[in-house]
C-alpha cells in the first residue's frame, strides 16, 4: 500500500514535468507528435527504473557518510558525498549505453522505435534530477527506490504525452505569429501545471 | 609561431558577435529552448537567478574552454562521456564553493546545482562550438550564452519575486520591499500565482512574445 502511495505520489503530486521542470528541452523539442513523444517518454520510463536502484545501492553502499563501513572499521567515517555527481552521470551514461545495446541486440523493433532518443536520455534532466532526488529523499530499501523511479519515469510519460496531443492539434489554430511554435508550447505546459497543481492537496 | 602575425584581434568583429548573439538572435533559453528546467525553477527568488547564473556561466566558460583545449585528443565516440565527466567535476566545484560561502542560496537551489551537469546549453555548446573551435573563441561563446542565459533568467526572475512575493532579493543588499508592505496595509495584494511554478513558463512564454515580435526573423512558420 505504501508502494502505491510512494507510486502516485512520485507520478503526479511531484510529477517531474510540471513541479520541477526536468527534462524540459527534450520534452520541448520531441512533443510535436504523439507516435515519437510516446517512444521518448517509454526510454525515460525504463532508464529511470534501471539507473534510480543502481545509483540508490551505489550511494548507501559507496557514497554516503559511513556507508562503506562493510569494507571494515577504518573506513567507516568515510564520507564520499561529494562524489556523487560525478559518479551518478557516470552511470547513467554508460548503463544508457549498455540498454543501448541489450535493446539493439534482442529487440530490434523497440530499438528501431526509440531510435536516436536512447542516447541523448543520458543528457535528459529528468534522469539526473531523480537520482538526486532520490539521494534526497532517503529510501528504506531498493523496492521503493525502484517504484520512486518508475512513478517518476510515469509521470514524464503521461506529461509528454498529453502536450504532444495538444500540440498536434493546436496547429490547426489561429495564434499570434510571435507565440507560434515554442511559446505557445510554454503557456501550455504553464496551464497543464496549473491543473496539476490541484494534485497537491493530495493527502497521501 | 609565424601563425602569430595573421592572428585576428582578441575582440575581432566575429569574436564580439560571439558574445551579443546569443543575447538575442540566437539566446539560449528562448530561441534555442536549452536549458529550461533549470532557467524556470530556480527563478522564485532574484538571488537564486543571480547565483544559478553565475554557476552555469562560470561552468560553461571553463568547460567550453577545457574541451576546446583537448578536442583534438578526444576520441569521437567516448566524448559525451569525456565532457560529461570534465562538466561533472567543474560542478562538484561550484557546489562545494556555495555550500561554503552562500550555504542558504545553495540549499534554496537544492538538486538544481547538480542538474547544471545535464544542463542542455552547456552539453549542447560543448558539442555544437567547442569541439570544433579555438579556445579563446570557445571562451567568448561560453560567455554570450552565460549571458544570454542569465538575462533571461534575472527577468524572469525579477517579475516573479516583484508580483508573487512583493519584494526583491539582490545579493549584498538583502530583501529590499517594495510591495510587500503595501499588500499587508492596503487594497494591494500580491499575486500568489507568480509563486507556484508554472507562472515562470508563462513568463518566459511573454518574454518570448515580446522578443519575437520586436525581432521579425525569429519568428516561427
Amino acid at each position: 500500500m505504501d508502494l502505491l502511495k510512494l507510486f502516485i505520489r512520485s507520478a503526479f503530486v511531484d510529477n517531474m514535468i510540471f513541479t520541477f521542470f526536468f527534462g524540459m528541452c527534450s520534452y520541448l523539442a520531441v512533443s510535436k507528435t504523439v507516435k515519437t513523444a510516446v517512444g521518448l517518454g517509454a526510454a525515460v520510463i525504463f532508464v529511470l527504473v534501471v539507473t534510480i536502484p543502481v545509483n540508490y545501492l551505489l550511494e548507501n553502499y559507496v557514497l554516503k557518510e559511513g556507508a562503506l563501513a562493510w569494507l571494515g572499521p577504518e573506513y567507516a567515517d568515510m564520507d564520499l558525498s561529494f562524489l556523487s555527481f560525478v559518479m551518478f552521470i557516470a552511470v547513467i551514461a554508460s548503463i544508457v549505453q549498455l540498454v543501448e545495446m541489450l535493446v539493439e541486440k534482442f529487440s530490434p523493433a523497440l530499438y528501431g522505435a526509440l531510435g536516436i532518443f536512447l542516447p541523448l536520455i543520458a543528457v535528459n534532466c529528468a534522469i539526473l534530477g531523480g537520482a538526486l532526488f532520490m539521494q534526497q529523499k532517503n529510501f528504506g530499501n531498493v523496492g521503493e527506490a525502484t517504484v520512486y523511479g518508475f512513478g517518476a519515469g510515469f509521470g514524464w510519460f503521461v506529461a509528454i504525452v498529453l502536450i504532444a496531443a495538444i500540440r498536434e492539434k493546436i496547429r490547426y489554430s489561429n495564434i499570434p505569429a510571435p507565440l507560434r511554435g515554442v511559446g505557445m508550447a510554454f503557456i501550455l505546459t504553464g496551464l497543464m501545471g496549473l491543473a496539476f497543481q490541484g494534485f497537491l492537496g493530495f493527502n497521501v | 609561431m609565424s601563425e602569430v602575425a595573421e592572428r585576428e584581434p582578441l575582440f575581432s568583429k566575429k569574436n564580439k558577435k560571439l558574445i551579443t548573439d546569443p543575447l538575442n538572435d540566437t539566446n539560449p533559453v528562448t530561441i534555442q529552448v536549452l536549458g529550461i528546467c533549470s532557467a524556470l525553477a530556480v527563478t522564485v527568488q532574484m538571488d537564486n537567478a543571480i547565483v544559478m547564473s553565475i554557476a552555469v556561466l562560470f561552468v560553461l566558460v571553463l568547460g567550453n574552454v577545457i574541451v576546446s583545449l583537448m578536442r583534438n585528443i578526444i576520441p569521437g565516440k567516448i566524448r559525451i562521456i569525456v565532457q560529461l565527466v570534465v562538466v561533472a567535476a567543474l560542478v562538484i566545484i561550484v557546489s562545494e564553493v556555495l555550500k561554503a560561502y552562500v550555504y542558504d542560496v545553495s540549499k534554496s537551489l537544492s538538486v538544481f546545482v547538480g542538474l547544471i551537469i545535464t544542463n542542455c546549453i552547456i552539453m549542447g555548446r560543448l558539442e555544437a562550438f567547442a569541439l570544433s573551435n579555438k579556445p579563446w573563441a570557445a571562451a567568448l561563446d561560453g560567455v554570450g550564452n552565460g549571458l544570454g542565459y542569465a538575462l533571461v533568467l534575472v527577468v524572469v526572475a525579477f517579475f516573479k519575486e516583484l508580483l508573487g512575493s512583493g519584494t526583491l532579493t539582490i545579493p549584498g543588499l538583502g530583501k529590499i520591499d517594495v510591495l510587500a508592505s503595501l499588500a499587508e496595509s492596503s487594497w494591494y495584494d500580491n499575486n500568489g500565482l507568480m509563486v507556484l511554478p508554472p507562472s515562470s513558463l508563462v513568463l518566459v512564454a511573454i518574454y518570448i512574445w515580446v522578443q519575437k515580435s520586436r525581432n521579425k526573423k525569429l519568428i516561427e512558420q
